[in-house]
């Protein structure tokens, strides 16, 4: 794997991004990924998903996973969660290893999950629910994150009336109300129109500028991927491998002006090339 | 083109609607042309009033049986064998069902047996409940419970299996334990195939009631049914089946309102 700071006019430092090493040093990794294999058996034939990968993901940095699809991306994914165990190798939050789910990394799933028997103030509500937190202190949180996601007028709506595009936005406020210390998506735009994707990228951005918190986002859409993330690993088809960690070079705030920049043309170009490879590869 | 579709074209496209009023005429016509039919056979002499009674008939036999309490009286034994039978299937069905479609080693103890159990007609076992537990309301209550228990048990369990397990791994990144995933997500998510399967079986259960009362019983829509049987009093008969239907409907209705109360998120 190697490690690839595309260049941009202004310095690194002027935009307040390094390179993946000084940018570890600067804050101790939250999340590691240490040697993760998964291997699994289907129809007697042992098929390994992911192939010894090793992720650093400093802290409050939004790193994103690409790679064609069946590159196990999704499969990284659910292990972080503690959804699905590794066949070998470590994955580590803080300093605890990831040991079956739990509310410090939530989660955003591609499919709608929402729980349609309850409200969307209620399914934002569900996790302080179960860790019984008082009433009135809920309603706050609750109203907060309602209120980022811009949901305050359908606290009252069951999900059946809403489009799926307000769906994945519960979603992101029902995980986000959790106060997890990782937010991980797998693919939550994937599901939706261009247009309302488009309108969630933004959203997310403007939510993650106010928050800040650590996410592995998982997509196969580059121009998703640059828009959104710190940094990008492209992943191999199977078996799924890291091939390739990239530092965005583009400042933030972002907006989606910004797809037409040298930089982000200059990041997707690199990843196109990547992944092009990577159909090649395939062939033979 | 827009020239409007005519009425017999939207009749004969599959699966296009047509206006209400038009469902509701055509509903009514059935039923006219079936009391009109029976009419037709009874007061025109077609068929002999000791076979095929006619709708007079009954409805004097309603009013017979009405005034000297009889019918009630065979109503609420009827009732209440279905009710109770029912309840008690449905009160152990109902959790046991959700925890055969949840745990596999529930599943694997349960399902062979429960499988084989609900292949063997009820009818067969009625002999053998009368001579275990006699001919009182007991054994009757015994047949319904039989009757629906396992098939019961079957559907709630497929209801269980069919519940997203992406809805249990988003509760389990939310912070819900085990215990919590089952009470708080599982039962929910459920909840409405429950009311179905309870709606179904409810059915089922008024036909294995009837059943049980013609063969042995001393009260009952069945039993003055059998009595009538043997008294060539075939309007008794017709008036039995009539309430039954409509007790059926009944019920049905009920558990219409039940779901549109209970799970208003899923209608």
């Amino acid at each position: 794997m190697s490690v690839v700071q595309l260049q941009r006019e202004t310095s690194p430092a002027e935009a307040g991004i390094g390179t993946a090493t000084s940018g570890a040093s600067a804050t101790e990794p939250r999340l590691r990924i240490k040697d993760v294999r998964l291997e699994y058996s289907t129809r007697g034939k042992n098929v390994v998903a992911i192939d010894n990968i090793s992720i650093d993901v400093p802290d409050n940095q939004f790193a994103v996973i690409v790679g064609p699809s069946g590159c196990g991306k999704s499969s990284l994914l659910y292990l972080v969660a503690g959804l699905a165990e590794p066949t070998s190798g470590e994955i580590l939050l803080g300093n605890e290893e990831v040991d079956g789910p739990g509310p410090d990394r939530g989660m955003v799933f591609q499919s709608y999950t929402l729980f349609p028997w309850l409200t969307v103030r209620e399914n934002v509500e569900f996790g302080l629910k179960r860790r019984r937190m008082p009433a009135k202190q809920r309603e706050e949180i609750v109203n907060r994150y309602l209120n980022e996601t811009g949901l305050a007028a359908f606290h009252d709506a069951y999900p059946k009336q809403l489009s799926g595009g307000m769906m994945q936005r519960v979603a992101i406020a029902r995980a986000l109300a959790n106060d997890p210390k990782i937010l991980l998506m797998d693919e939550p735009f994937g599901a939706l129109d261009s247009q309302t994707r488009n309108s969630m990228q933004k959203l997310l951005l403007r939510v993650w500028e106010e928050n800040r918190k650590t996410v592995l986002f998982v997509t196969h859409d580059i121009d998703e991927a640059i828009l959104l993330g710190d940094r990008i690993y492209v992943m191999t088809a199977r078996p799924g491998r890291l091939k390739e960690e990239i530092i965005v070079p583009i400042p933030r705030p972002r907006s989606m002006d910004m797809v037409m920049d040298a930089e982000f043309i200059a990041v997707k170009r690199r990843i196109l090339d990547l992944l092009k490879n990577e159909i090649k590869d395939d062939e033979h | 083109m827009a020239r409007k579709r005519s009425l017999i074209d939207a009749c004969l496209t599959p699966k296009s609607e047509v206006p209400a009023s038009l469902r509701y005429a055509v509903s009514t016509l059935t039923w006219l042309a079936v009391i009109g039919l029976w009419s037709l056979a009874t007061y025109g002499g077609f068929m002999k009033d000791i076979f095929l009674p006619s709708p007079t008939a009954v409805i004097g036999a309603f009013f017979r049986l009405f005034e000297d309490g009889t019918l009630q009286q065979h109503i609420w034994a009827s009732l209440q064998v279905v009710v109770i039978g029912f309840l008690i299937s449905s009160l152990i069905a109902v959790p046991l069902g959700l925890l055969m479609g949840t745990f596999r080693v529930v599943q694997a103890g349960l399902e062979p047996l429960v499988n084989f159990i609900r292949y063997l007609p009820v009818t067969s076992f009625v002999p053998l409940f009368i001579l275990w537990i006699g001919i009182g309301i007991e054994q009757r209550i015994m047949v319904i419970f039989f009757g629906t228990f396992f098939q019961q048990l079957v559907m709630i369990a497929d209801v269980s299996r069919g519940v997203s397990k992406d809805l249990l791994n988003a509760s389990y990144t939310l912070g819900a334990s085990r215990r919590d995933a089952l009470l708080h997500v599982l039962t929910p998510a459920a909840l409405p195939g429950i009311v179905d399967t309870l709606r179904i079986t409810m059915g089922w259960a008024w036909t294995y009631l009837v059943v049980a009362e013609l063969v042995a019983a001393s009260s009952g829509l069945g039993y003055i049914s059998m009595k009538a049987m043997r008294g060539f009093q075939v309007d008794v008969i017709f008036l039995a089946i009539a309430v039954i239907g409509l007790l059926g409907l009944f019920t049905d209705t009920v558990f219409r309102l039940v779901r549109l109360r209970l799970v208003p998120w899923a209608n």
